[in-house]
């Protein structure tokens, strides 16, 4: 134990150590007030398809040789977000198959672009920290640190102050329009900040594993609690719980990061899950 | 003057035509029951009144001063909201949102208005409970009190009274009435079933395609078209 703690603290002596568990605790704080959402809106799957879109993006400002592979990922992520969220109500291709075959079709096409021109030696390594995430948030640039620091404020912000509007377009779309709420303008938003939450999360858990990071918290909130408040709070605070164990261990163990911030969620999923069957007096407001 | 008049509508689905030569007004006070088979393009009507969809021919002017977020509209359950974790506070609260504007949290008055609008529902008591744990009659009602939350003048209710068992279907009716009759609250509601619409409603709108009936409920009573259906009606029982 002694070592354990010496060993952190020897860590936590370096800045970029320090600047990532802030970031990883805000990037997971960020998902998991979303992932409400996103779950009561019967969308858990799009994160998934939207951080393949993420990968196809990151894939081929890899191959074009951009400076600031941010400028790409996040602009194509959001657009997708936006077609993908709008398209749910009334396209031809529903929502659930539309984010499949974009989700496929992005991974297949990143994957493949890669392969025929990138210039990496390593690249099965390179797409495997892609697709998992690496010990790449621990190495993180300063400008990386400050883009996920500002960003992960905003979504912060931005969800506080359109908390009640959220609340009622989840819960209730038609409702919501019929009396003169522009519902497609919080579905837009709502779609443009899941996207930039994608795109942040890469960093941490890398893009096959953001929907854990979305989904366990709302599941196990919603499995506990019976108010839309105690949901929201609860899964945030699950959320940053368990990314800050994962993370601590992750450096202990020098196992991966984002499979290991997984792992600690399924755990304590699990955990409120058999809580909820055990306790039903457990149940509150 | 009438508070929503409708003139030659035409309302078309996905390019077919659903309803035609629609033409009805309401006005202030009125209790105006929209009967019809399922299909028959009563909820379409609906949206189109709330302005959630465009008539395809033909005119919808509110009148009286009446504007978009002096309606309070009670829609029919979504699939979402069985599991949704919310208390039934929250939900009634949610109806003042459409005039707060950017402010991000209610205030004391909305707050307070939420509060009368459960007790004229009769749900005060389940305020803080878990609305997916409620009854079928308790749910409707918890809507009811939000659209009350968004209505100043005109309620718009949508089978309200739908999958309850027939005695808090009963209830549902007297409440509405009640709203009606006590608060001078303008509604429009749709419903199939026909006893109810001539048992409590001022008026009734009948369609099936085409209009088939508009006057009072005294009225669509001694109609051949409202014997036909009432029989029908009773023959279902």
């Amino acid at each position: 134990m002694a070592t354990a703690l010496s060993t952190l603290s020897l860590y936590f002596q370096y800045p970029f150590v320090r600047y990532a568990f802030i970031v990883g605790i805000l990037i997971a704080l960020c998902s998991s007030l979303l992932g409400v959402t996103l779950v009561l809106k019967r969308f858990s799957f799009i994160g998934d398809g939207l951080s393949h879109v993420a990968f196809g993006a990151l894939a081929v400002a890899t191959v074009v040789n951009v400076q600031n592979n941010t400028l790409v990922v996040l602009p194509v992520t959001v657009t997708s977000a936006i077609l993908l969220l709008r398209a749910g109500q009334n396209a031809k291709v529903k929502g659930d198959a539309a984010i499949a075959m974009v989700s496929v079709a992005s991974l297949a096409l990143g994957y493949l672009l890669l392969h025929l021109f990138s210039a990496s030696s390593n690249l099965s390594g390179d797409v495997c920290s892609t697709l998992f995430g690496s010990t790449a948030i621990l190495t993180l640039s300063a400008a990386d640190v400050w883009l996920c620091f500002t960003m992960s404020l905003i979504v912060i912000l931005l969800f506080i102050c359109f908390y009640h509007k959220i609340f009622t377009v989840t819960f209730d779309e038609t409702f919501a329009q019929a009396t003169g709420i522009n519902a497609g303008g919080y579905n837009v938003l709502i779609a443009t900040v899941i996207a930039i939450v994608i795109v942040l999360a890469m960093n941490l858990v890398g893009s096959l594993l953001i929907s854990a990071l979305i989904i366990f918290p709302a599941l196990s909130a919603m499995r506990l609690y019976k108010s839309f408040r105690s949901v929201i709070i609860f899964s945030a605070c699950f959320s940053v719980c368990t990314a800050a164990i994962g993370l601590v261990i992750a450096i202990l163990a020098g196992t991966p990061v984002g499979a290991t911030i997984v792992t600690v969620d399924v755990l304590a999923f699990a955990l409120c899950f058999a809580l909820g069957s055990l306790l039903p007096a457990f149940h509150r407001g | 003057m009438a508070l929503l008049v409708c003139k030659d509508v035409i309302l078309a689905y996905e390019g077919h035509t659903v309803v035609e030569n629609l033409n009805f007004c309401v006005n202030s006070g009125d209790y105006l029951c929209i009967v019809g088979e399922n299909g028959s393009g009563k909820s379409t009507l609906i949206k189109t009144l709330l302005n959630l969809r465009k008539p395809f021919a033909g005119e919808i002017r509110y009148g009286d001063g009446l504007q978009h977020n002096d309606i309070g509209y009670l829609p029919q359950q979504s699939l979402v909201q069985r599991d949704f974790p919310a208390t039934v506070e929250e939900i009634v609260r949610s109806a003042c949102l459409n005039r707060s504007g950017w402010r991000p949290f209610y205030t004391q008055e909305e707050k307070k208005q939420a509060q009368n609008n459960m007790l004229k529902t009769g749900v005060l008591h389940l305020a803080k409970r878990c609305y997916r744990e409620l009854s079928g009659g308790q749910q409707q009602r918890v809507l009811l009190a939000r659209a009350l939350g968004a209505a100043t003048r005109l309620l718009l209710l949508d089978e309200p009274a739908a999958g309850l068992d027939p005695q808090a279907g009963e209830e549902m009716y007297t409440l509405i009435k009640d709203l009606n009759q006590r608060d001078g609250m303008t509604v429009i509601m749709v419903t199939h079933d026909v006893s109810a619409a001539i048992q409590y409603a001022s008026h009734v709108l009948h369609v099936s395609h085409k209009p088939l009936f508009f006057g009072t409920a005294a009225g669509y009573q001694q109609s051949d078209i409202g014997k036909i259906y009432m029989c029908r009606a009773k023959g279902d029982e």
